[in-house]
């Protein structure tokens, strides 16, 4: 869990690890920086006008320079208005612009990573890379800047101008700078370790929550409500007093901070008092410096644990781009072909439909099993081949390699004769055509959708597609027809629906080569038969694999795969396989009675 | 659900919000007494000084309160100190431990405040949660409801531990301070006090403005992360139709938006930063100009001036967060709202005379009629009973309503007063204590749900006092024990996200093996044997009756192997029992049944 991530140590805080993100904003990082100094040099000059009109107003008893005070004065509020108005914009520009060109990065990369990856990792994990782990690296980057330049000089400015005032009373006021160093040494891993604590039971009640809300139906029918609520009321417990534990330590470091501020004013009082006699300005700021100095360094103590949590961030996110795709196409295909941002299409040879797996060993990149051994199949263009067994037995992986998601371990996946590595990713994947179990659609229109297939089809070709697989009807009860609006994922559409419009996206890229899996779930009879209708008009001259269910499919197949534990077990026409008597036959059977009883019970 | 949800009264929500505050409210009583005497230590410390410089150093009187010129006196006068000044610079020491400790006091009481109200929040809310009906489970979707347990439980905490102590706090600094003040001088207070409600407006008035620009990046940022989402679950179709490019640039584009989006706000806060910046300004060079000329015109000491630009500097801040906590403070109805929104949907409730009645009777529907709300009728008199110990088999399409009827037996859903009703051993389930009912009904949910625990703690969940002996017999019997022992850590694997992901058949015959481990009288198995293969359904079932006999079990099913050996079978259609007797008599008795199961047995002619 992504929760569970112990921060490692990395150099500078993994500062580094993003250096090349703030390249784009380098200019405005330097005037970041140029305006930081500003600003503290104008914090560090305001005082001087109260030291002035108590040494020269008071002191004197005149008010004789008053209009030049006044404008001086003015000018330099304006000035720092000015300066903190530029640079707290250049902030959150920065930081939103890094934000952005981090996001569009790992965006980017994630287009070409492989099958495996996102096999491995759920979708939420990788959502929570891209958008949540990026969100918090620029605003770090871009306020710590403003914020470490702004304290540092004027901790330098106050200090200087303390010592210039009068050097020995700056440096017993500075005695206290080593004490309160050590004292942030004492509490900083302390603090740190608390803070960590809090943070993962915070989220372990997160999780508990979920649970209580997603199994509340089971929780229900078990009658465990009340041990569930005890465990919870548990967990609160532990984050209360954990919360209030990390409290007293927060309390007593910023109370000794607080107190030797009151330390330094002290020692102004005592060694410093007989200045007020004479200059009775000079006292007063530099009671307000020797204050002042300590804010730089309480600061310290949060930067430091805002700098480790997002150290975290900074881990993962580099992780996901260094994460490398198993999938790559080589040089030389990327020079002649392109890439997937890029297609060289003047280039690609046309495809016409031959698959060929030639002494294929394959074994998934994370498992341990080999699932195909020196597999041969010659799968000519025109024909349909069915992949059949139960639900999780490894349907997927041969189409997976037509796909060229994955890669053979072993042995060569020939299209039209030529190994598929010779040929880029993308000119493999614009010959295919793919109709998924759960149709997946995109937000947006209907038109966008089947464009997805063909983008220059014109709206006649959009129609035919439509007519031959009867989506039609589907279309015409949308209230704004092809311009309706899908919803997310095609939510605002039936399944039955949202089936039809993919096979009409299938149809309309007119692949060769065309990749078929089978609902499972149970649409009305009147859709199903369309859905029926529909796919034989789409199969047709085409190259086919399906993952099949139905009994019409799989019978009409003229080769029929059966897959058991990840392996092909037997394969064969369907009257051959029922002759065999074995795992096929068993299979057939049970569909069968389903099917049967389904259409009684209907 | 969001649209149509009544807001909630405000007298109901203030109430709430007192009952969650329930045992924190000391604690802040507390907070706010420590927040009180710091800000007191806060005022003496300029005193000292002032008398340091006035009286100590410049030998003036200074009106000072009698016990203070009394303590002075008493060691020596202020001459004396003026000589001795480590005595002065000790009085701050000493103000500054009662500042310190007084500090300490307050953030530790106001963390237990607020950490025993976010406990007594997230308690409530959970159980609350817990207790509600079926049905509201059923209405809600669970992104919505976790959000207001989570985002919006912080965002009330934040309103009632930090928000509102911090009002506190800086009102009781704001009249301390500006009491002090015009203790030393009225007129010069005044003009202090002139730009303040400026700067409080200006602060407010601003912040309520660039709400509409949040929330207009908040929702930008909802479309970008939404897209990122749709092209991360559809990866495989975007790959397959090589849309890269396309979902690049669309990426793009709205990322794009949105950052410009943000740097727009970054102008407009960046501006209000600066003309605030210019405001707070002008009022302290305002405070250091007349406290000047009222020094030289001799109606202020020196050291009260001094004192004076102390106490302005304390104003300056909170002056300039109080317009933005009033700001926000607003925001913060929405989020208790829709915490309120789960606390006052009103829990399951049973009968005030409910009882325990004994469960290992008879089990009787009669005249059953159910309809969901908002929905036509789909159970329609219903009558059927089964004798204690047998097993009943439900045979029936889905929306026939069979999976309506266990969800009534376990009372998830109530049953309406001229529903008829269901009866066990003679009790009318509506007099039976829910708790109790459920305890002594085990069901095996279509789609089960297990919890991030281990194997044998979820087996183990609903029967505390089971060991791991009665665990792996549940194991064994619903055939799970081989595939558990294959783990590595066996019973200890962690299901879930943070452990092993079972196949929807090893889930099943989890639950199966769960319910089986509580050893109720009654067990429903909904449709839940069809994961698994023939074999293993019939070696559960063997397993079953071997072991647990005596309980009344109902199969719903639309296997015949799995339904044949039911002493009674039931036949419904559309809410309606169609046929109704043992496998023997239905299979030639013309009906559905008859048909399924020549469909089921006839098949070998058929396919070959």
């Amino acid at each position: 869990m992504e929760t569970n991530t112990k921060p490692k140590h990395l150099k500078f805080f993994g500062i580094p690890k993003i250096l090349p993100f703030l390249k784009n904003v380098r200019g405005q990082i330097l005037m970041m920086v140029a305006l930081a100094i500003v600003s503290s040099l104008v914090d560090i000059t305001i005082p001087q006008f109260q030291r002035y009109a108590l040494d020269t107003f008071v002191g004197q008893g005149t008010l004789a320079t008053i209009i030049p005070f006044v404008v001086c004065y003015v000018a330099v509020i304006l000035l720092a208005a000015v300066v903190n108005y530029i640079s707290c914009a250049q902030a959150t520009i920065v930081e939103m612009k890094v934000n952005r060109d981090l996001r569009q990065t790992g965006f980017q990369h994630l287009q070409t990573l492989s099958f495996s990856y996102f096999n491995q990792n759920s979708v939420g994990y990788i959502h929570a890379r891209l958008m949540s782990d990026t969100g918090r690296i620029g605003g770090l980057v871009s306020w710590w800047l403003i914020d470490c330049t702004w304290r540092v000089s004027y901790l330098v400015g106050a200090v200087i101008v303390m010592l210039r005032m009068n050097a020995r009373l700056a440096l017993m006021v500075l005695t206290t700078v080593p004490v309160l160093v050590v004292l942030f040494a004492i509490f900083q891993k302390k603090l740190e370790d608390v803070n960590h604590e809090v943070r993962e039971i915070n989220s372990k009640i997160t999780g508990n929550f979920n649970e209580g809300i997603m199994g509340a139906k089971t929780v229900k029918s078990l009658a465990i409500e009340e041990e569930m609520e005890s465990r919870f009321t548990d967990e609160t417990e532990n984050m209360r007093r954990k919360s209030i534990r990390a409290s007293r330590l927060r309390g007593l470091f910023a109370g000794t901070m607080n107190f030797a501020s009151s330390v330094a004013l002290a020692i102004v009082l005592w060694k410093g008092g007989y200045i007020a006699l004479e200059e009775l300005g000079t006292f007063s700021v530099f009671m307000s410096y020797a204050q002042g100095m300590m804010e730089p360094l309480r600061w310290l103590v949060d930067i430091v644990s805002d700098l480790i949590t997002t150290q975290v961030n900074i881990q993962r996110f580099t992780d996901l781009l260094a994460v490398r795709s198993d999938v790559v196409d080589t040089p030389e295909v990327t020079e002649k072909y392109g890439d997937c941002f890029h297609p060289k299409k003047e280039n690609w040879e046309p495809i016409k439909g031959d698959i060929e797996f030639k002494d294929v060993t394959f074994r998934y990149p994370d498992g341990e099993e080999t699932v195909l051994e020196n597999f041969s199949l010659k799968i000519p263009f025109g024909s349909h081949i069915a992949i059949v067994g139960e639900t999780g037995a490894g349907k997927s992986t041969l189409v997976n390699l037509v796909c060229r998601f994955y890669e053979p371990t072993q042995g060569q996946l020939l299209i039209d004769g030529r190994d598929a590595r010779e040929r880029s990713q993308l000119w493999l994947h614009s010959a295919i055509g793919y109709v998924l179990q759960t149709p997946h659609l995109f937000s947006g229109s209907v038109r966008e959708n089947l464009l997805m297939g063909n983008p220059n089809a014109t709206q006649e070709q959009i129609w035919d597609a439509i007519r031959t697989v009867s989506a039609d009807e589907v279309i015409a009860h949308l209230e704004k027809g092809l311009d309706t609006d899908v919803g997310e994922g095609g939510d605002l559409l039936s399944t039955g629906e949202k089936q039809l419009i993919s096979f009409a996206r299938a149809i309309l890229a007119d692949p060769r080569i065309l990749i078929l899996d089978e609902a499972t779930a149970s649409v009305d009879t009147m859709t199903e038969a369309k859905i029926q209708a529909a796919m034989e008009q789409v199969t047709k001259g085409r190259t086919c694999l399906m993952i099949a269910h139905r009994l019409s499919t799989v019978r009409n197949a003229d080769l029929i795969l059966v897959v058991k534990n990840g392996r092909i077990v037997e394969q064969g026409s369907h009257t051959q396989l029922l002759a065999q008597k074995g795992y096929y036959r068993e299979l057939y059977t049970r569909q069968y009675e389903d099917e049967a009883t389904a259409k009684i019970l209907a | 659900m969001a649209q149509t949800e009544k807001s909630p009264q405000k007298k109901e929500k203030l109430s709430l919000l007192w009952q969650f505050l329930k045992g924190a409210k000391r604690y802040f009583l507390a907070a706010v007494l420590a927040a009180g005497v710091t800000a007191l230590a806060d005022m003496l410390q300029p005193q000292i000084i002032r008398a340091a410089v006035d009286c100590a150093l410049g030998g003036k009187e200074g009106n000072f309160p009698a016990f203070v010129m009394d303590a002075v006196n008493s060691i020596g006068g202020f001459p004396y100190l003026g000589r001795h000044l480590w005595i002065m610079a000790l009085a701050i020491l000493a103000v500054a431990v009662v500042q310190v400790v007084s500090q300490y006091i307050f953030r530790v009481y106001n963390t237990k405040a607020s950490e025993t109200l976010v406990k007594s929040m997230r308690d409530q809310l959970f159980s609350h949660i817990q207790r509600l009906p079926f049905s509201w489970h059923m209405k809600n979707r669970t992104g919505d409801i976790i959000q207001r347990c989570t985002s919006d439980i912080d965002t009330t905490k934040n309103f009632l531990s930090e928000q509102l102590t911090s009002v506190f706090r800086i009102v009781i600094l704001l009249i301390l301070s500006i009491s002090f003040m015009a203790s030393m001088h009225g007129r010069l207070t005044l003009i202090a006090l002139i730009p303040m409600p400026l700067i409080i407006w200006y602060s407010m008035h601003f912040h309520k403005k660039i709400h509409d620009g949040f929330t207009e990046c908040d929702e930008n940022e909802g479309k970008l992360s939404a897209m990122a989402q749709e092209n991360l679950t559809g990866v495989r179709v975007v790959r397959a139709f090589g849309q890269e490019r396309s979902e690049m640039d669309k990426f793009t584009r709205q990322n794009d938006h949105y950052t410009s989006l943000w740097v727009k706000m970054a102008k407009i806060m960046s501006r209000f930063w600066s003309v605030s910046d210019i405001f707070s300004g002008i009022q302290v060079m305002l405070v250091v100009i007349f406290g000047a000329y009222f020094c030289i015109h001799g109606s202020l000491t020196e050291g009260e001036y001094i004192a004076f630009i102390s106490y302005n500097s304390m104003l300056v801040w909170p002056i300039r967060q109080l317009g933005r906590m009033i700001s926000e403070m607003s925001k913060a109805g929405v989020s208790i709202d829709r915490v309120a929104y789960i606390m006052l949907s009103p829990v399951e409730a049973d009968e005030p005379d409910a009882v325990d009645a004994p469960m290992d009777g008879d089990i009787c529907f009669e005249h059953v009629s159910f309809a969901y709300e908002n929905a036509p009728e789909l159970l329609r008199d219903v009558s059927f009973s089964m004798a204690s110990g047998t097993t009943l088999g439900i045979l029936g399409g889905t929306g026939s309503g069979k999976s309506t009827l266990m969800l009534l037996l376990d009372k998830l859903y109530p049953l309406a007063e001229d529903g008829g009703r269901i009866t066990v051993g003679g009790v009318d389930i509506r007099k039976i204590r829910t708790e109790h009912l459920r305890k002594n009904i085990g069901m095996v949910l279509q789609e089960p749900f297990l919890f991030s625990r281990t194997i044998a703690e979820n087996i183990g969940i609903a029967s505390p006092q089971t060991d791991m002996q009665a665990i792996r017999a549940a194991a064994e019997a619903a055939a799970l024990d081989e595939t558990v022992t294959s783990f590595a850590q066996g019973y200890e694997t962690m299901v879930g996200e943070r452990g092993v992901t079972l196949s929807g058949g090893q889930k099943q015959r989890t639950a199966i093996a769960r319910m089986l481990a509580q050893q109720t009288p009654i067990m429903v198995f909904d449709d839940s044997l069809s994961a698994v293969d023939t074999q293993t359904d019939a070696k559960i079932r063997q397993a079953i009756s071997e072991k647990f006999g005596k309980a009344s079990i109902i199969v719903i099913s639309h296997r015949i192997t799995t339904l044949s050996a039911a002493d009674k079978i039931i036949v419904l259609d559309r809410g309606r029992i169609v046929e109704e007797g043992t496998h023997e008599e239905l299979k030639q008795g013309g009906g559905i049944y008859q048909k399924i199961y020549e469909a089921q047995s006839g098949l070998q002619e058929v396919a070959v």
